[in-house]
């Protein structure tokens, strides 16, 4: 960093700047992950899932989307957002049937290790069990909506990235659900590929490749570490 | 069908109950009730499995390729039981069978891992109490801290013992317990080297562990009481997979049936075929299911399952030690068949033995380290795996769409086959230590220790297919039925006004 450089103040450590940044993005440059669910570097940002929520200037705002500003002081890890942030990511496992012992998605998750991070042991709200069937009409690709967040990183990645538009968001408040662009409304009627971005860049287990399941050995997966217990 | 002996007392009014619940040092929930009359005489016996899991409604609608890891949490000490006979079920659906001979020798040595820690964990942690101070001693010794405070070496042996064959699972599987290691064709990891030495450096030791093990297993069992000489000898047929060549084989082999009397009644019968041999029959009584012999029926076609049919229903066992010890066991008895259920004890170290043993030869085995780890092949709609797991066989059955999910499944469990058996054992011991005695915790005690000798998992047991029969009481605060309802095994609703008989002894 030269001392040109512009800066803002990121819980005390000063991270620079580049035209175009948003808070999320220069602080994954300098080292400091903002948590997240919704955000890929491969498609635009929607801040819809709000766990990036920061106080800029002390005022909460999306990281993802909020651009960056020189001289901004900027507050991520406050105990108040950080319990935000788990009464969020509880509530996202109340709202559908997340399973993690049987998940495919284990240790590829970004659900999963997002509450990990913040901590949680419980579910603290009381589960709703929704009932959603499975649709395993397509070929190749499995979509699991009991595990969807409504991310909306596959209704992005089709239409950015594939250019299909298969997936958008349907429905209002809590029967809010990913909805599929098919006459029967189902996968394997639609346009998508297995090899679309968008089969691939769920963050959770909602959308799989099929027939992969377990390929991954526990110790080589996404998000394993030396603490990921044996 | 009808009834055993003491399985449902005559008139059940007016008898006085006893109920032992929960079973304590096993797996699951289960209790046994008995009906007594004025003169403490036995009326009726039952072991009754008083939880629902229904994993078979469950695994339905989900992926095939989910399954093999999703079944392990029918339990937390035989896990890689179920692991391994959904993989081989679904092996034969993803058209990966015979996996690569890699992928095969990685999953025996972590069912022989398995079958080391479980076995170890039953013996020095569950049953031991019993053996070492005397069924009768008081409950505050009868236990696994008991025995490390009196017997502090065989404690700590049974815990490192079961320590090494946990480990065994975690490099074949990447976890101690509910691992990924197994997948539909294959495996999805090789062992790594480094982690196979340290395992390596240990056998001497291990092994000298699993000897004294029999050793001690013997020693206990021919000093018993000599009222216990025949406890709970409960003569039954003896079910297991045996290798083509009549050797003990855990997992991968032929069904061989033996007869009580020990003629071989059943030999070489494909596992794929196991519906033409057995069956299951339900009880309102109970939620675990009782499966029998298809051409003995429902009422004589029990059997049993598990070390003690095993050590005598194989021609020989293919480690040197460990058949040693089986030809001990067996000259020890005469060459007779044994149906004492604490033999069990003793059968169950000698496969310990044998699992560290073929343990200890896999890691020899440069194909463990790598090579192709998986099968591919064309897919079918079915398939059927059989494993002897640590209490006995397992057999996984699935039906899968052509949009690859499951659209059935049947589970039978090592402790499900032994459901008569242990029924049996139960009755055996209540008509010998306890008819017509003062009941003490001593006495009823007994009646655990024969349950206990099968190491019966009972959350494993209770995963019924179809409606299970289920008899509904509504009674008045004098006692008087209001209201009865019984639905039965078909599903049908029955209104009689009448308590069934079975309800009585809930």
């Amino acid at each position: 960093m030269s001392a040109v450089d512009p800066t803002f103040d990121l819980d005390g450590q000063p991270i620079a700047l580049q035209p175009g940044d948003t808070i999320l993005t220069a602080a994954a440059r300098a080292g400091h992950e903002v948590p997240h669910l919704c955000w890929s570097a491969e498609v635009s940002a929607s801040a819809s899932c709000r766990l990036c929520t920061v106080l800029a200037d002390g005022r909460p705002v999306a990281a993802c989307v909020t651009p960056a500003v020189a001289g901004q002081k900027v507050e991520c890890r406050t105990a108040l957002l950080a319990t935000q942030r788990l009464r969020l990511l509880q509530m996202l496992f109340v709202e559908g049937n997340h399973f993690c012992p049987g998940c495919e998605k284990s240790g590829h998750c970004l659900l999963q290790v997002q509450a990990e991070r913040a901590g949680m042991t419980d579910l603290n709200f009381e589960v709703l069990n929704p009932e959603r069937p499975v649709d395993a009409s397509h070929p190749d690709v499995l979509f699991e909506p009991n595990r969807c967040i409504l991310c909306q990183l596959c209704v992005r990645a089709s239409e950015e990235i594939d250019g299909k538009r298969v997936f958008a968001i349907g429905g209002h408040g809590i029967a809010t659900r990913l909805v599929i662009d098919s006459a029967s409304g189902r996968l394997g009627d639609s346009a998508l590929s297995v090899d679309d971005r968008a089969a691939h860049i769920c963050p959770v287990g909602a959308l799989l490749p099929k027939r992969v399941g377990f390929a991954v050995p526990i110790g080589r997966r996404r998000f394993d570490t030396g603490d990921t217990r044996g | 069908m009808n009834t055993r002996p003491l399985e449902t007392a005559d008139n059940p009014a007016g008898l006085r109950r006893i109920a032992i619940d929960p079973l304590s040092r096993v797996e699951g929930h289960g209790k046994v009730t008995l009906l007594l009359d004025d003169d403490n005489r036995v009326r009726q016996a039952r072991l009754h499995i008083v939880e629902f899991r229904g994993f078979e409604k469950f695994i339905e609608g989900r992926p095939y390729w989910e399954v093999p890891v999703m079944v392990q949490r029918l339990c937390g000490i035989c896990p890689v039981s179920h692991h391994l006979a959904a993989s081989k079920a679904l092996d034969r659906v993803a058209g990966g069978w015979p996996v690569p001979p890699a992928a095969e020798h990685i999953r025996r040595l972590m069912h022989y891992g398995q079958i080391v820690q479980s076995h170890a964990l039953h013996f020095f942690h569950l049953a031991s109490p019993d053996l070492l101070f005397g069924f009768d001693a008081g409950v505050d010794q009868r236990n696994i801290v008991g025995v490390a405070a009196a017997f502090p070496d065989a404690a700590r042996q049974g815990i490192l013992l079961r320590k090494f064959g946990q480990e065994v699972i975690r490099i074949t599987s990447g976890k101690r317990i509910h691992g990924t290691g197994s997948i539909p064709g294959g495996m999805n990891r090789a062992v790594d080297p480094a982690e196979r030495d340290a395992l390596r450096a240990e056998l001497p030791q291990v092994l000298a562990w699993a000897q004294d093990a029999v050793t001690l297993a013997r020693r206990l069992h021919e000093n018993l009481p000599t009222r216990y000489a025949d406890f709970a000898d409960t003569p039954a047929a003896m079910m297991s997979l045996v290798g083509h060549d009549g050797a003990m084989e855990l997992y991968d082999g032929v069904l061989r049936l033996r007869e009580s009397d020990g003629r071989i009644a059943v030999d070489g019968f494909d596992d794929q075929r196991y519906r033409e041999l057995i069956d299951e029959a339900v009880r309102p009584w109970t939620y675990m299911k009782f499966p029998y012999r298809r051409s003995l029926g429902v009422d004589d076609g029990w059997y049993r399952v598990g070390p003690l049919a095993r050590v005598q229903n194989c021609d020989f066992i293919p480690t040197p030690n460990a058949e040693a010890a089986r030809q001990a066991f067996v000259a020890a008895h005469g060459g007779r068949p044994v149906h004492a259920v604490l033999a069990t004890h003793w059968a169950r170290m000698v496969e310990l033995l044998h699992g560290v043993e073929t343990v200890a030869a896999l890691l020899d085995d440069p194909l463990i380290t790598g090579g192709p780890l998986q099968a591919e092949g064309p897919r079918q709609r079915s398939g059927i795996g059989i494993i002897e797991a640590p209490r006995g066989t397992l057999i996984h059955e699935y039906e899968v769409g052509d949009d690859d999910l499951v659209t059935r499944c049947n589970l039978i469990v090592s402790t499900t086959h032994n459901n008569q058996a242990m029924n049996e054992a139960v009755r055996t011991v209540a008509l010998r230590y306890l008819d017509g005695e003062t009941i003490t915790e001593g006495l009823l005690n007994h009646i655990e220790v024969a349950i206990r000798a099968y190491d019966p998992c009972l959350s494993c047991a209770t995963h019924a297919l179809g409606q299970m029969p289920l008899a509904v009481s509504l009674r008045a605060a004098d006692g008087r039925v209001l209201d009865h309802v019984l639905r039965s095994s078909t599903g049908e609703l029955l209104r009689d006004g009448q308590a069934h008989d079975a309800e009585a002894a809930q």
